[in-house]
C-alpha cells in the first residue's frame, strides 16, 4: 500500500513531466500500469476539454455561415465542414504535423505548433468545429417555425432575435447530438501520439503509456482494460455534466416533451 | 512501387472487411435478439463493449491478443508434454512449432499473416457497430408485420427469416451507409497494425532522402504526400456519397416510409 502511494508520488504527473524521470522497465506492478495510464488521461481531458470549448464557438460561426443566404459566407463554411469531415482524423493529424514542421522551417515563430500541446489541439479544435458544425446547421434547420414566428410578432430583429429565440432553440434540439460529439471527441484524443505529434520525453497519453506497457509485457490483458475502465469513468462525467446542461436547456418544457439524450455512437472520424 | 501497391492493399482491406463485418454483425444482432439468455448476453455485451472505449484502443489491443490466443491454442494442440508455463513473467512463450507464422516460412507469409489479422481485427470492431445498426433496423421493423406473421402460423425462425430480415434493410441502409463511410476513413488505422500501407508509404517515400542513399535526393515532401492522401479520401468518401445515395433511391421505391413518399410526390 505504501509502496503505491510512492508510485502515486513518483508518477502521478509524469505525463506532465513532473516526479520520477525514468519510466519502470522492469516488473511491472499494477499500480505502477494504473498510475501511469491515469497520469496520461490529464492529457486527454486537456485536449477534449480545451477543444470542445473552443470548438463550441467556431462550430456556432460555422453553421450560421453555412445557412447564409450569401454564397460568400456559404461556400467557405461547406468546403470547411466537408474537408474536416470527408478525411480521416488520422490523417488530418499527420499533414497538419509535416505542414507546421515546414512552416517552422520557414518562420521560427511557429514552433510551438509542432509540438503536441498547441499543434494537434488546432486539429482537434477544427476537427470538432467541423462535426459540431454540421450537428447545428442540422439544427437550425429544424428549428420549429413558430419560434421564428413568435420572434418576428415581438418585434425582434438581428442580434437580439438570434441570442433571444434562435440559439438557445438550436442549443436545445443540438445537445443530444452534441453530447455523442464530445464523447467521440475525448475518444479521439487518443490518436495525438500516435500519429506524427511525438511525444517528447514519454510525456504521452492514456493509450501512449497503455501500449508501453503492452509492448514491454507482451500482455495486452491488463494496461487496455485498465484504458477502457478510465475511458467508461470519463464518457460518464461527460454524459452526467451534459445530462444537467440538457436539463437546464429544456426546463421551460413540459416533461415527456424534453428532449432525451440517447447514445449513437458515431465512431471514428 | 510500394505506394501504389498500398492502395491496392487499402482497397482490399475494404473488400474484404465490408461483408465480413456485415456478417458478424448480423450474427451479433441476431443473438442479442434471441431467446437463448447465455446467446442475448454475448450478442449484447459485445454490442456494449465497443462503445464505451475509444476505437484505437481495440485496435491495439485485438491484434495482440489474437495473435497469443491462436499461439496458444496450437501450442495446446501441437506441444502437449511441454512444461513450462507459457507466460514466463514478461514474456510469451510457446513451442517454435506453435509460433504463427512459423518462423522459416517466407516473408510474404508474414506480411499476409499480418494482413489478416488486420483484416480480422477490422471486421470483429466493425462488425459490434454493424450490429448496433442492424439490432436497431430489425426493431424498427413495424411490429404487426411480425403479428402478421405469427397469425398465419409462421414459426419463429420462419418469421425471422421471411418477414424481419427482407424488410430490416431499408431501415439499416442510412445507418451502413455511414458505418462505410467511417470504415473508409479507419483505414488509416492499418499502420497502427504494423501493415505496409499508405500511410506508412507516404512516411518513407516523403523523408528527406540524401544523395548518399538514392539516386532521387530530395528535401522532406512528407507534407505532400499527406496532402494527396488528404485529397485522395477526400474525392473517395465523395463518390462513395453519391453511389449511397444512387441505391438509397433505388431501395426507397415504392416503401411506406418518408423518402418514398417524396419520391411519388416528386414523380407525379
Amino acid at each position: 500500500m505504501e509502496e503505491c502511494i510512492q508510485t502515486i508520488m513518483d508518477y502521478g504527473l509524469r505525463s506532465q513531466g513532473v516526479g520520477e524521470r525514468l519510466l519502470p522497465r522492469t516488473d511491472f506492478t499494477l499500480c505502477q500500469q494504473f498510475t501511469l495510464i491515469g497520469s496520461g488521461m490529464i492529457w486527454n481531458i486537456y485536449f477534449g476539454v480545451c477543444a470542445l470549448f473552443s470548438g463550441f464557438f467556431l462550430a456556432t460561426a460555422l453553421a450560421l455561415g453555412k445557412a447564409a443566404r450569401s454564397a460568400w459566407f456559404r461556400k467557405p463554411s461547406e468546403w470547411f465542414i466537408f474537408l474536416f469531415r470527408g478525411s480521416p482524423l488520422f490523417i488530418q493529424f499527420f499533414f497538419a504535423y509535416f505542414l507546421f514542421l515546414s512552416l517552422k522551417g520557414v518562420i521560427p515563430y511557429f514552433s510551438p505548433l509542432t509540438s503536441a500541446w498547441l499543434g494537434a489541439l488546432v486539429v482537434l479544435f477544427f476537427n470538432t468545429s467541423a462535426y459540431t458544425a454540421e450537428i447545428f446547421y442540422g439544427t437550425l434547420q429544424s428549428i420549429p417555425k413558430g419560434d421564428t414566428e413568435a420572434a418576428d410578432a415581438y418585434g425582434l430583429q438581428g442580434w437580439s432575435r438570434f441570442r433571444r429565440v434562435i440559439w438557445p432553440t438550436m442549443l436545445r434540439l443540438a445537445w443530444p447530438a452534441y453530447t455523442n460529439e464530445a464523447i467521440f471527441l475525448f475518444h479521439a484524443t487518443t490518436l495525438v501520439f500516435f500519429s506524427g505529434f511525438p511525444a517528447r520525453q514519454q510525456k504521452g497519453d492514456a493509450l501512449y503509456y497503455a501500449s508501453y506497457f503492452a509492448d514491454k509485457t507482451f500482455n495486452p490483458f491488463i494496461p487496455y482494460p485498465i484504458l477502457a475502465m478510465y475511458f467508461i469513468i470519463l464518457t460518464l462525467i461527460v454524459i452526467s455534466i451534459f445530462g444537467a446542461i440538457n436539463a437546464r436547456l429544456n426546463r421551460h418544457l413540459p416533461q415527456d416533451r424534453r428532449a432525451k439524450i440517447k447514445f449513437r455512437p458515431q465512431i471514428i472520424r | 512501387m510500394g505506394l501504389y501497391w498500398s492502395f491496392g492493399t487499402v482497397l482490399l482491406l475494404l473488400a474484404i472487411t465490408a461483408p465480413v463485418a456485415l456478417a458478424f454483425g448480423f450474427g451479433g444482432a441476431s443473438a442479442a435478439r434471441s431467446h437463448i439468455a447465455p446467446l442475448r448476453w454475448f450478442g449484447k455485451t459485445y454490442i456494449a463493449i465497443v462503445r464505451g472505449v475509444p476505437d484505437i484502443a481495440f485496435f491495439l489491443f485485438f491484434v495482440i491478443a489474437l495473435d497469443q490466443g491462436l499461439e496458444y491454442l496450437r501450442h495446446k494442440w501441437k506441444c502437449p508434454d511441454w512444461d513450462e508455463p507459457v507466460r514466463q513473467g514478461n514474456d510469451f512463450v510457446v513451442c517454435s512449432a506453435a509460433k504463427l507464422p512459423l518462423g522459416n516460412s517466407p516473408q510474404w507469409i508474414h506480411e499476409s499473416y499480418g494482413f489478416a489479422l488486420a483484416v480480422l481485427t477490422f471486421s470483429i470492431v466493425f462488425g459490434a457497430f454493424a450490429a448496433n445498426v442492424l439490432f436497431g433496423a430489425m426493431r424498427a421493423v413495424p411490429h404487426a408485420q411480425l403479428e402478421t406473421a405469427e397469425a398465419c402460423g409462421m414459426t419463429r425462425r420462419q418469421t425471422f427469416w421471411r418477414v424481419l430480415v427482407p424488410q430490416m434493410w431499408v431501415f439499416a441502409l442510412p445507418g451502413l451507409s455511414n458505418l462505410w463511410m467511417v470504415l473508409i476513413k479507419a483505414t488509416p488505422l492499418l499502420f497502427l497494425l504494423g501493415v505496409e500501407d499508405i500511410v506508412y508509404w507516404s512516411r518513407e517515400l516523403g523523408g528527406t532522402k540524401t544523395p548518399r542513399f538514392t539516386d532521387y535526393p530530395h528535401a522532406d515532401w512528407r507534407m505532400w504526400y499527406f496532402f494527396f492522401l488528404l485529397v485522395f479520401y477526400l474525392c473517395f468518401t465523395k463518390v462513395s456519397e453519391l453511389v449511397l445515395d444512387r441505391i438509397m433511391a433505388r431501395l426507397t421505391h415504392g416503401q411506406a416510409t418518408a423518402g418514398g413518399e417524396a419520391q411519388r410526390k416528386a414523380a407525379a
